[in-house]
């Protein structure tokens, strides 16, 4: 399994409403709104900390789920913000401001 | 329910202004013969106060931030203040006329993240385009902008005001949007003076030319739908609030001034000697507007267009009652329907009868 690096686009908006994140891309208007884990997910999204990092030291640590269903979980997640632009992907790490969404995945 | 109305109930619930309108300067290099500002500078806030309000909304929750003026681009200081503002993950839309836009401002906007932009645009036409801004050459200079835009990967939405000395040009509007790959979106709406005259209100659309664009399907969409009736009258339109003005949305002005909405020029307070917050939760002039229930408007509680009229408080207040019919709005549901809003019927002078506006004030 290669390694997924995550970092937040720069071409979102982003406000937490009542302990949930609300976040709508510039590319396309799509608005989401984040549940728990997705929060925790796109807050640990700094470019830097590997996919599998995040889920086992975040989401494990706090849900009871397996790492296995978690990664997969985590990974559709990422995917689907990826489509609209709002997380950038990679298989290296994104120093800040690096250039490009989905750098190479 | 769209996750848009669910985000708008929730603001709702918690009373937090999730969308505000912050002009940036009444400065403008455009004229426009209907426009409702005094384009003179009478000491508007620095950039870095502007900054410091931005913060504050951030802090309460402002989500939605439209910047515009005046045209916002004369500020030297703009992309200082688009910067702090998409630092603070504002959802940002501009509204320009895009004459001072050029291929850098353009990528610097892309750049920055802002989601879209809106440019007005009022004919196809140089001599009636530029007829309304008085600025000669404005047209083709809006649309290198608009073109600048879109080349940038930009949203540009082209805001068609319709007027008189316009409203025949709305089809050629809306193919040059179209060419442009810009959204196209049409207002009928023209606004009293910031002091209260009425002199601009010549330039609304006669009544009959109203009829023609709401029976025009490439303008309305579904002509039979946006002409119906109106639905009987239930307890929920009854109880419902007019619109979200002063309950999840606001405006304020480059002096500082806090109004329920940009058309509704209801003082509140100033963020230049009170914090914004403390305006939102305290202002006595934003309490009555949040109490106003669809059963508390006079005349209007008892007309059959209560549920579908678009009724703006804020044009009501300018006629004198904040709680009362908007005759511009009267006259849109009466064109709409054939039907005479309760409004119309209690005036003998009709929904063109707007006389004696409140005279508006800073606090």
């Amino acid at each position: 399994m290669s390694e997924k690096y995550i970092a937040r686009s720069s071409a979102v908006a982003s406000r937490v409403l009542d302990g949930e994140i609300v976040i709508m891309s510039a590319l396309d208007s799509t608005l989401f709104s984040l549940s728990e884990v997705a929060t925790m997910i796109w807050q640990s999204a700094d470019g830097l900390t590997p996919l599998s990092e995040i889920v086992q030291q975040r989401i494990c640590a706090e849900f009871n789920v397996t790492p296995d269903t978690a990664y997969q979980d985590a990974e559709a997640f990422v995917e689907d913000l990826a489509r609209h632009g709002i997380l950038r992907v990679s298989s290296r790490p994104i120093p800040e401001n690096g250039s490009g969404n989905r750098a190479d995945s | 329910m769209s996750l848009m109305q669910e985000l708008n109930g929730k603001a709702l619930r918690l009373g937090i202004p999730l969308s505000v309108h912050f002009d940036v300067t009444y400065r403008c290099n455009e004229r426009c013969e209907h426009c409702y500002l005094d384009h003179e500078d009478h000491g508007e806030m620095s950039a870095t106060e502007i900054c410091g309000v931005l913060d504050e909304l951030a802090a309460v929750g402002v989500f939605f931030l439209t910047l515009s003026g005046g045209e916002p681009f004369i500020r030297r200081e703009l992309f200082e203040i688009l910067e702090h503002a998409r630092a603070l993950q504002f959802n940002v839309k501009l509204k320009t006329n895009a004459v001072l836009v050029g291929e850098r401002e353009a990528q610097r906007l892309r750049a920055l993240g802002v989601e879209q932009v809106q440019v007005s645009v009022y004919s196809h036409q140089p001599e009636v385009h530029d007829g309304i801004t008085k600025l000669r050459g404005s047209l083709k200079r809006t649309l290198a902008g608009i073109q600048h835009l879109r080349s940038a990967g930009l949203k540009v939405t082209i805001a068609n005001v319709l007027m008189r000395s316009n409203v025949q040009d709305s089809a050629g509007v809306q193919s040059l949007a179209a060419s442009l790959g810009a959204h196209y979106t049409l207002d009928p709406t023209i606004t009293p003076l910031m002091d209260g005259g009425t002199s601009v209100l010549q330039y609304r659309i006669p009544a009959q030319e109203l009829d023609k664009v709401f029976r025009n399907p490439n303008l309305v969409g579904d002509v039979e739908g946006f002409c119906a009736p109106p639905s009987p009258v239930d307890e929920d339109v009854r109880e419902g609030l007019p619109c979200s003005a002063g309950h999840t949305a606001c405006y304020i002005s480059p002096y500082g001034d806090v109004y329920p909405c940009v058309q509704f020029p209801l003082p509140c307070g100033n963020v230049r000697r009170q914090a914004f917050l403390d305006i939102w939760k305290k202002s006595p002039q934003l309490a009555e507007v949040r109490s106003i229930r669809g059963k508390d408007l006079t005349s209007c509680s008892s007309c059959a267009h209560l549920g579908s009229c678009t009724r703006c408080p804020g044009l009501a207040y300018m006629e004198g009652n904040m709680r009362g019919p908007s005759s511009a709005d009267c006259e849109k549901s009466f064109a709409r329907t054939g039907i005479p809003s309760a409004g119309m019927l209690s005036h003998s002078g009709g929904a063109r009868g707007v006389q004696g506006l409140v005279q508006i004030r800073p606090l």
